[in-house]
């Protein structure tokens, strides 16, 4: 093993890599700048127009109750509403958009309220569209306020305490400390897939360009005919790879970290866990744990990106062979989001699950050191077999020189 | 020197099957002499030459270059080498000096000896106008000249010469003649490969025919116009080849 030349090499890739502007872009700009896009601006942007919409007065037009004064100066006095009459094609209004939502009151309601009589109101409004949501939920808010005022007056009227409507409270209390809570471990589990996402995508671009690239360009012949064995010559390359993929892991940690910390100092909790928020921060131990986990991860998709790319014959071949894996990767990172899916024995053993079900539990700060143990063992292994075999793809003529 | 001793290189095809791309080729080549390996596309060529550097491995046989065997020492065979082809590119984003100091120091020499090297070889070529600019910027002349920097920076014994002249002007063309020309002078092994007949009479001390992976007959310019009874190089080449000539298949 000659460090010597796998040095000569892998210097010489890395220059190659700074003067490349994909890989600075995926490996350096992506991560910097992704989170604090995602994070600071796209969630205050989010807030800004929830605020805006929650300030505003929607249109809501009232169906029926020419007869119940009552109701409707109830519905009138309701702040941050505006009452319109009704037109015939209400319906259609609220479907086309043109008004977030429509409310039909019976006929004969304030009579029948007077009487005791079990009435229906109805709030017709668009599902899953955020101003029709949020007047709907105002409607309902003003009209559930109508009614305990009826219900309060009937309780009075028969002279009974106002507190015979609540005979008891219930309240729900979590008693979890707020960081180990489970809004906190998804957003463990959501650091775990955005570093194992960005680790692969990081070593992507520099796996293809040092392999199919080269052939491409016709420089791998020219390498091959210095006196460097293939066996240095790929441990370089593979360097140069997995150098990209740290390198955006850690980029991405370290902008995530700065991101949230700007989002708590304005007070932007986008996560809740029940009634409580969450603060979303990551430690420097949590970062350096995640960092350091994630280095076997990142030696087996370095090596497996340069074992796949090295058999194709141009950079569009290579990425249409690596570009899929992209989803095999998230899956396992994704799954390990999912509430309910924890480390155990045999979930240590699959690769990159483990991996982020750990990363997982670390950001919340709980460290099962056995756990640890044995993912990054088996990461390792996993890693090794895939540097041996990419290796092995870099000694076959049939590959190198494949037509 | 270059002993090529029964040198044999068979592929498989899925749908040709196995192919036999160099077939029991003997020759040798001996320093201060250009030997050139005349042949069709799809001779075989490219395939003896990649085996003479080691790039790829001979089936059965073997060479001996600068005294190291091909098989048994391949990294001295490439270190005794260098290997100048229209394959052999250069990298786009690396400056002209960066190139050549990059194959320096694969090639084993410390940082004196290659600043000397390089300083010395620059000169030579008078490429000290682009030597900070990257590869992909040069014009074709300067590419060249830069690859022809990059195959002599460790000063190899032999040189080997894959149809370096394909696809160039021609006084690029002119350039890299002058070149081969320079390093038989310099007492180095130098054999190239063509199908360029002109090419062959204006530089070749000895010729090997080569078809179908064989060598089919080989010696100076004056001993084949003996034996085959013709003075046309063309001639020549029509009279000992047609016999295996098959229409090479499209890539």
């Amino acid at each position: 093993m000659s460090f010597r030349n796998i040095g000569i090499v892998y210097r010489k890739e890395l220059r190659e890599a700074l003067r490349d502007r994909r890989t600075v872009i995926a490996s350096v700009v992506i991560p910097l700048f992704l989170f604090p896009l995602l994070s600071v601006g796209f969630g205050a942007l989010v807030g800004s127009i929830v605020k805006k919409t929650k300030e505003a007065s929607p249109k809501v037009m009232v169906v029926g109750g020419e007869d119940s004064p009552k109701v409707l100066a109830a519905l009138k006095a309701t702040p941050k509403i505006e009452v319109v009459p009704a037109a015939p094609n209400w319906k259609d209004l609220v479907v086309e958009k043109e008004i977030p939502v429509a409310v039909e009151i019976p006929t004969g309601f304030d009579k029948g309220v007077a009487v005791q009589k079990k009435l229906q109101v109805n709030i017709y409004n668009y599902s899953g569209e955020l101003k029709s949501e949020i007047a709907a939920g105002k409607l309902n808010d003003s009209l559930k306020a109508y009614r305990d005022e009826v219900v309060k007056g009937r309780v009075v009227e028969h002279k009974l305490p106002v507190e015979v409507l609540d005979p008891f409270e219930v309240t729900q209390k979590n008693i979890a400390p707020p960081e180990k809570s489970g809004a906190a471990l998804f957003f463990g589990g959501f650091i775990a897939y955005i570093v194992v996402f960005l680790c692969f995508n990081g070593g992507m671009h520099p796996a293809i360009d040092l392999t199919a690239g080269e052939k491409e360009r016709g420089t791998m012949e020219t390498i091959l005919s210095s006196p460097i064995s293939r066996s240095h010559l790929v441990f370089g390359k593979f360097l140069l790879v997995l150098t990209t993929a740290l390198a955006t892991a850690a980029l991405s940690v370290i902008s995530m970290g700065i991101s949230f910390a700007l989002v708590n100092s304005l007070q932007a909790k986008t996560i809740q866990a029940g009634d409580e928020g969450i603060e979303m921060h990551i430690g420097v131990g949590a970062a350096l744990s995640v960092f350091i986990m994630a280095i076997p991860l990142a030696v087996l998709f370095s090596s497996v990106q340069l074992m796949v790319a090295s058999f194709a014959k141009t950079y569009k071949e290579a990425q249409t062979y690596l570009v899929p894996l992209i989803f095999i990767v998230i899956i396992p990172a994704i799954a390990a989001m999912l509430p309910g899916v924890d480390l155990s024995a045999k979930l240590a053993l699959v690769p990159i699950l483990n991996v982020s079900l750990l990363c997982k539990e670390l950001v919340i700060g709980t460290y099962h050191w056995n756990f640890i143990a044995i993912i990054f063992t088996s990461t390792c292994a996993y890693a090794a077999v895939a540097l041996f075999l990419a290796t092995k793809m870099f000694q076959r003529e049939s590959v190198l020189f494949r037509s | 020197m270059i002993e090529a001793r029964s040198l044999s290189k068979r592929f498989h095809d899925k749908k040709r099957g196995e192919i036999r791309a160099v077939d029991n080729v003997s020759f040798v080549a001996k320093p201060g002499q250009i030997y050139g390996l005349l042949g069709a596309n799809g001779a075989g060529k490219t395939t003896t030459l990649r085996l003479l550097a080691t790039i790829l491995e001979p089936t059965d046989g073997t060479a001996v270059v600068n005294g190291h065997d091909v098989v048994d020492s391949p990294e001295k065979v490439r270190a005794s080498v260098g290997f100048l082809s229209g394959g052999t590119a250069l990298y786009p984003r690396l400056t002209a000096q960066e190139m050549v100091e990059y194959f320096g120091r694969l090639n084993g020499l410390d940082e004196a000896t290659l600043k000397k090297r390089v300083d010395e070889i620059f000169n030579r070529l008078d490429m000290n106008e682009f030597r900070d600019r990257r590869c992909d910027k040069l014009s074709t002349g300067m590419k060249q000249k830069t690859s022809i920097a990059r195959t002599l920076v460790h000063d190899p014994p032999v040189m080997i010469f894959d149809e370096p002249t394909s696809g160039l002007d021609v006084m690029t063309a002119r350039t890299i003649m002058g070149f081969i020309r320079e390093c038989r002078d310099r007492g180095k092994t130098v054999i190239f490969s063509t199908h360029v007949m002109s090419e062959v009479e204006k530089l070749c001390d000895v010729v090997g025919i080569i078809q179908s992976g064989k060598l089919l007959t080989e010696g100076t310019l004056g001993q084949l116009r003996e034996r085959h009874g013709e003075q046309d190089l063309e001639e020549i080449f029509v009279k000992v080849v047609a016999p295996l000539y098959v229409e090479p298949e499209a890539k």
